[in-house]
């Protein structure tokens, strides 16, 4: 129809780039890329844009409207601040593999059908793996081909989905649909696997704890939001997702609490967050859609630079267990004051982009009477505060002194967090430019003055239960078993054991054979001994009553 | 990590930490006292009692820090655990 080539290319062209060019250049590219890819997202009008054919099959490669253009805006967004944050000390393998998976994530966004939709996907899944073994060490090697391997499952699933919805309507468009039959429960649960969905929540804590301090950050925005962007696209209303939500909420809250490495505390808020995005889309009227796709803007700010924060004492001082951090806020008052803006907007703190943002989620629950989700919801707020908003700031920069004084953020870094930090607050004192982008028109009122009380009580004496109840959040060098337990550890003991028995009984077979075969030779050798029946001296009569035999033998047969 | 603590960093000498306990606790009590003058009525009855979210944030996060406490005797392990 146009011209128009699908923006996410743009970051895909720089990756190759980043790939070979050196210096300057290569930092102007970082740089310039993502800007221009926002400019290029604005340009794409509403409805499809672009049709073409791939292996026969019409797709539609870019197709624009309000949600999809405010996803892939913030996806650019991130792609610029991350860039901006890693450009001096990534690898340019890291930086490339992140900026062609946020390539994908914008190639996801605008997909107008599933097939193109799906290639992006995919590509996402191959260049995240690239940013989780950039981490460099052997954990996140190992910890790259279980995400890979979880990711390429959901792949297959989704495709499952995709070819079933195609054979079975004749359409590829995305479009909305609920979970009725095996087809669209296929597409549902290859998007919620990479939601970080029950069962397979484990994946994210996994690996992206284990990518490099500045492949975190981008890890962070992308896989997690482009499958909630999927989820309002083809499942708004589905009511399984409603329930599928809240156990993310607190399958967040309640392993972020038991964990000591503080990049994995921030990994299980990501599920959390996710959570009340998810729970927003299965609600599915007009505020609840609005507030998962603000929600997901905000958050994907308020989370890259919480793992900013995280990503810069890491690198300083190579460590990131609580138990091995505290009172770095001497040293490194920039991103500890980053650290903890991130932190109160995941908290929804009033003036911070949460509080503007994902209270439209517990409005939508208000206004549809969902009385039981709106008390999970509001409980799950104060927990947010306890496990995110207090726990990583108090334990990775207060709690006591771990003696260490490292310098804070280089400039860089510093310049990436401080540029999230204040849209955090922008966006919580003015709320309206996002607002402007949402799908639907919004008719909220953020700063009521009974709702910020309300708040207000909810988080501070969330943050009063954290300090008294500090004795029972004593960090312990320890880790919390998962499902993930099943294939790392049940499944590995059940294949020994199987490949025991076999080993076993294999034995059993040879000695067995071997016995039998021993027998044999012995009775052979008695046979074959000097007395034995083969050895003995024979008279020459029976010798030649034994040759007439086997010639009257073969004559017969000769005949016959 | 030696430095006595009327030596240390003004933040975590125990004088400013008993200021900051008084002063959360001024605050606390002040957000809840403000409901006073702007009462809410709320959408579920309950929600809209006085103090109520304060009471529900403070009873939720412990009930939560419990649960989490008692799941962990279950599920923790030695952070080596994988790697053994």
């Amino acid at each position: 129809m146009t011209e128009l080539a699908p923006p996410g290319l743009i970051l895909f062209a720089a990756a190759a780039l980043i790939a070979i060019t050196r210096g300057p250049l290569r930092n102007a590219i970082v740089l310039g890329a993502p800007l221009l890819t926002l400019w290029a997202v604005w340009q794409v009008p509403d409805g499809v844009a672009v049709t073409t054919t791939f292996l026969d099959y019409p797709i539609e490669p870019v197709e624009g409207s309000p949600v999809r253009r405010l996803f892939a805006s913030i996806f650019a967004i991130m792609a610029f601040a991350g860039g901006l944050f890693a450009f001096r000390h990534a690898r340019a393998l890291e930086l490339a593999a992140a900026y062609a998976y946020a390539g994908g994530a914008i190639g996801v966004s605008f997909a107008g059908d599933l097939i193109t939709l799906f290639l992006f996907w995919e590509l996402m899944a191959i260049f995240s793996t690239i940013v989780v073994w950039c981490g460099g060490t052997e954990a996140s090697r190992a910890a790259g081909i279980r995400y890979a391997i979880v990711h390429l499952l959901g792949g297959i699933i989704l495709k499952v989905g995709i070819e079933g919805v195609y054979i079975h309507t004749g359409t590829l468009d995305v479009q909305a649909m609920l979970a009725t039959n095996f087809d669209t429960w296929m597409i549902l649960i290859g998007i919620l696997i990479n939601a970080a969905a029950p069962p397979l929540s484990a994946w994210l804590a996994d690996a992206y704890p284990e990518s490099s301090p500045t492949g975190a950050v981008f890890l962070s925005a992308f896989t997690t939001k482009t499958a909630v962007l999927a989820l309002i696209l083809l499942f708004p209303g589905e009511p399984v997702l409603v329930w599928v939500g809240l156990y993310m909420i607190f399958y967040g809250i309640i392993y972020a609490l038991l964990e000591n490495d503080a990049r994995r505390i921030l990994a299980y808020s990501i599920v959390n967050q996710v959570g009340f995005m998810v729970c927003a889309v299965g609600i599915g009227t007009q505020t609840a859609l609005n507030g998962a796709a603000a929600h997901a803007f905000a958050h994907i700010i308020y989370k890259a630079l919480l793992l900013m924060s995280a990503g810069v004492v890491l690198y300083r001082t190579g460590k990131r267990k609580c138990t091995d951090l505290g009172g770095l806020f001497r040293t490194m008052p920039l991103t500890c004051i980053c650290g903890i803006v991130g932190a109160l907007a995941i908290s929804s703190f009033p003036l911070t982009s949460g509080y503007t943002t994902k209270t439209l989620i517990s409005v939508a629950a208000e206004e549809e009477g969902l009385a039981l989700i709106w008390f999970l919801l509001t409980a799950a707020s104060a927990g947010v505060f306890l496990h995110a908003g207090i726990k990583f700031p108090w334990f990775v920069f207060f709690q006591k002194d771990s003696g260490m004084r490292p310098k804070d953020a280089p400039w860089n870094m510093g310049a990436a967090m401080v540029f999230f930090a204040a849209l955090c607050i922008l966006l919580g004192v003015w709320p309206e430019p996002i607002y402007a982008l949402l799908p639907y028109p919004v008719d909220f009122e953020a700063y009521k003055a009974g709702k910020v009380v309300f708040y207000l009580q909810l988080l501070l004496f969330s943050g009063l239960a954290f300090f008294l109840m500090l004795p029972w959040m004593k960090r312990t060098l320890t880790i919390t078993l998962d499902i993930d337990w099943l294939y790392r550890v049940a499944l590995n003991r059940a294949s020994i054991a199987i490949v025991d028995r076999i080993d076993r009984a294999r034995e059993r077979a040879e000695a067995w054979v071997t016995g039998r075969l021993g027998r044999l030779r012995d009775r052979i050798a008695v046979l074959a001994a000097d007395h034995g029946a083969l050895a003995r001296s024979w008279a020459i009569g029976t010798t030649a009553l034994w040759i007439a035999v086997l010639l009257t033998g073969y004559v017969v047969i000769y005949y016959v | 990590m030696s430095t006595p603590p009327e030596r240390d960093h003004w933040l975590v000498r125990p004088a400013t930490i008993r200021r900051l306990w008084v002063l959360l606790a001024v605050i606390l009590a002040a957000t809840v006292a403000v409901q006073l003058a702007f009462p809410e009525k709320g959408k579920f009855g309950i929600d809209g009692w006085f103090g109520f979210a304060a009471g529900f944030g403070f009873l939720a996060c412990v009930a939560m820090v419990v649960f989490a406490k008692g799941l962990g005797v279950f599920l923790k392990r030695k952070d080596t655990y994988y790697d053994d």
